[in-house]
């Protein structure tokens, strides 16, 4: 019986290890046949992509990025284990890393005690404004997708009109940039110095912790077992005693927790301050990560890696003189491709199972006809 | 525990890989310096190499970036250099600005122009590790020692465009379209409107921006001026001036559908672009913000050996900022123009910036 489930475990392994790599390697051909189109050369660009990319420099930048990326892949993930489509983690982080930055400009506290109070700050801030929609969805059963994208826009509009000279935020010297109150030098996150590869964000120890507690909590804990179920089927779940509501309603609180963190790795590792150049759409760029990381904490980091060094890489390949439209025709088609990707295995992963139960019943059957003619 | 093994294996496998890639291997500048040699300093035998980094809508935008790949161009014809062009996009961070000016500076290219108000924090962090090179940054103020600030007074300008506004509108009422809510597209929008308020206090000023915060997609974005413009046009305005990059190809499009109104252009003397020469008869006049001129004089400068640095401020009496008159349809009041223009210049008029 040992040896089954072994032996299963090796196909699905295998299976979930196909789907990514045909979407890539199918997002290859197509940007390939790009670049071609455009009276360019593909190999030579490939080539550029790939010493620059493992260039010491170009591996911190695509950490520091793939760090952001991570924790937004990781808070879409949430939601979509429990079949909610959060599409408002971009107005949550924003809008949480707003309100940390005017907190932490504000502290005159000591270190250690800002930076919990400003990731905490940004932690609840995120779950406040995705609990908006779990509330609305339990109560008065509005679709998620609508209500999120919804707050997107009121988020931005609270940004801005809080972000104004005069309300929470300052105009910088030369008059053209409005920013929160920069926050203390004591308030800086740790960074490791690479010399001049630039520094590494010490961000990256607490997205690898948020991955770490996302496994256990849902492959380890009856909370997450609850979660998964709902996510699977809500009447089973129902029927064994789960409430789906409150499930619900808490899952989005989590999801928007872990984007309140979002920006914090740009707050307090880089900008140290939130200005109206904040970046903004990687609440998107999550789902785009989460999807190809198929919700799997370890599937999440790779696909924010590949997502970082996509734009480390591509930025230089404009700088060569290819179109910097590759960079999204790549994204976009890689995308496109692990969906495609995934159900193509999935189907082929449903058939080889059918066959094998088929194979099985036949042989059973077989069997005990053989029986009933010996006796 | 087989599954936890396994996972916190890959996970220090991973992390180990991670660390050890970044501690050793070289940049990607001792990469490029060892494929590329960089030239020493500008005005070489292959003439001056010329590195424009542009904001978000990069050349073609008809507006402010092709004002600055203007002067540009005029420089690289005249002292025979070439021009490296590199491009924003709205999901950009500070790491991906750093980066183009980085990539840009160890390609040997000087001087760098920065255009755009969203360099001004990269540009502080990447000129002091290229002492040698002379940077440019177009709207916004740096403080590092080898950068040139470029800064307009669009304020002025855009107190004269009000002023014309005003004198044209029959309906007596005009609009605004900013591209994003930014202090710098505020100066705009608070001299227009001081300069249509002093010339007749009756006119009604709408104002719109397209987008806000940190959503810059207001400046490149056709579409939402078409729109907002379309909408003013609906209400009443007879006169919309639009500050807002690419989007305000938009708005003087919805304009040239509507009988006898007027749009006021931006940046580039609008009416001489030829994407928009379909339109051309509805561009009453354009504030012209010379910023080829600033990036002109600011190339030459470093041509000559003598770069600029500090803040240059052009302003409407430097002839910085000043309005288009081709199509000749504000001839009619230029007496009237002129006039404001000399009490700003003599500064019996003070524009308010915000």
């Amino acid at each position: 019986m040992k040896k089954l489930t072994q032996r299963i475990d090796k196909e699905r392994l295998l299976l979930g290890i196909a789907a990514p790599l045909l979407a890539v390697v199918a997002a290859l051909v197509v940007t390939t046949l790009v670049i071609l189109a455009t009276g360019k050369n593909p190999g030579a660009a490939f080539s550029d992509m790939v010493t620059y990319g493992s260039a010491s420099d170009s591996q911190v930048y695509i950490l520091n990025k793939a760090t952001t990326y991570y924790l937004a892949g990781v808070s879409v993930a949430i939601g979509f284990r429990m079949n909610l489509f959060n599409i408002g983690v971009d107005g949550q982080y924003r809008i949480a890393a707003f309100f940390a930055a005017v907190l932490g400009g504000a502290l005159t506290t000591p270190g250690w005690i800002s930076i919990p109070l400003i990731i905490l700050c940004a932690m609840a801030t995120g779950a406040l404004w995705a609990g908006i929609a779990g509330v609305l969805k339990v109560t008065r059963g509005v679709s998620e997708v609508i209500s999120t994208i919804m707050l997107n826009s009121i988020a931005t509009a609270i940004i801005a009109y809080l972000l104004q000279p005069g309300k929470l935020a300052e105009l910088q010297s030369g008059g053209t940039v409005v920013s929160t109150k920069p926050l203390p030098e004591s308030s800086y996150f740790f960074q490791i110095d690479t010399g001049a590869s630039g520094e590494l964000w010490g961000f990256i120890v607490i997205a690898v912790a948020i991955g770490v507690a996302y496994w256990f909590v849902l492959g380890r804990t009856r909370f997450g077992f609850d979660l998964r179920t709902v996510g699977q089927s809500e009447p089973a779940a129902a029927a064994s005693g789960v409430s789906v509501k409150k499930m619900i309603a808490t899952s989005m609180l989590i999801s928007g927790a872990v984007a309140g963190l979002i920006g914090m790795p740009t707050l307090l590792n880089d900008s140290h301050q939130f200005s109206n150049d904040f970046p903004l759409g990687i609440g998107f760029t999550g789902i785009a990560i989460a999807l190809l990381g198929r919700n799997n904490p370890i599937g999440i980091a790779l696909g924010a890696l590949l997502w970082g060094f996509l734009e480390r890489t591509t930025n230089h390949l404009e700088f060569e003189g290819y179109d910097k439209e590759i960079l999204g025709v790549i994204q976009g088609v890689i995308v496109l491709c692990v969906v495609i990707a995934y159900e193509l295995v999935r189907r082929y992963g449903l058939k080889r199972q059918q066959q094998r139960v088929g194979a099985e019943l036949a042989a059973q059957a077989a069997a005990t006809t053989q029986k009933q003619e010996v006796a | 525990m087989r599954r936890v093994a396994k996972l916190s294996a890959a996970c220090i496998a991973t992390a180990a890989l991670a660390l050890t890639a970044t501690a050793c291997g070289s940049t990607s500048s001792e990469n490029s310096s060892s494929t590329s040699p960089s030239s020493s300093s500008g005005g070489g035998k292959g003439g001056i190499k010329i590195g424009l980094a542009y904001d978000v809508g990069g050349r073609g935008d008809r507006s402010f970036n092709d004002s600055a790949a203007r002067g540009a161009d005029k420089a690289a014809k005249e002292f025979g250099g070439s021009i490296k062009e590199l491009t924003a996009k709205s999901s950009d961070t500070e790491a991906d600005r750093e980066q183009r000016l980085t990539d840009l500076a160890d390609a040997g290219y000087n001087p760098i122009v920065a255009v755009g108000f969203s360099y001004a924090t990269s540009v502080d962090k990447v000129a002091p590790k290229f002492p040698k090179v002379s940077f440019g940054l177009i709207d916004s103020v740096a403080t590092s020692k080898n950068v040139d600030s470029i800064t307009f007074t669009e304020e002025q300008g855009s107190y004269l465009a009000g002023v014309a506004a005003a004198l044209k509108t029959k309906k007596n009422h005009v609009g605004f379209i900013g591209g994003v809510d930014t202090p710098l597209i505020k100066k705009f929008e608070a001299g227009y409107v001081q300069g249509v308020k002093d010339t007749n206090p009756k006119v009604k000023v709408d104002v719109q921006y397209l987008t806000h915060g940190s959503d810059f997609s207001g400046f490149a974005s056709p579409d939402k001026g078409k729109e907002a413009a379309s909408g003013m046009l609906d209400a009443g305005a007879d006169v919309i001036y639009a500050a807002a990059g690419s989007s305000g190809n938009g708005s003087i499009e919805a304009v040239s559908g509507v009988k006898g109104a007027w749009a006021i252009g931006v940046d580039s003397d609008q009416y001489n672009i030829p994407g928009l020469a379909k339109y051309k008869n509805s561009i009453l006049t354009s504030m012209v913000k010379n910023v080829d001129v600033g990036v002109y004089d600011f190339i030459k400068s470093v041509n000559d050996g003598k770069p600029l640095t500090g803040q240059q401020n052009y302003s409407l009496a430097k002839g910085g900022v000043s309005l288009a008159t081709s199509g000749g349809f504000i001839d009619d009041i230029q007496p009237k123009l002129d006039e404001a223009k000399k009490k700003i210049v003599d500064g019996t008029i003070t524009v308010k910036t915000s």
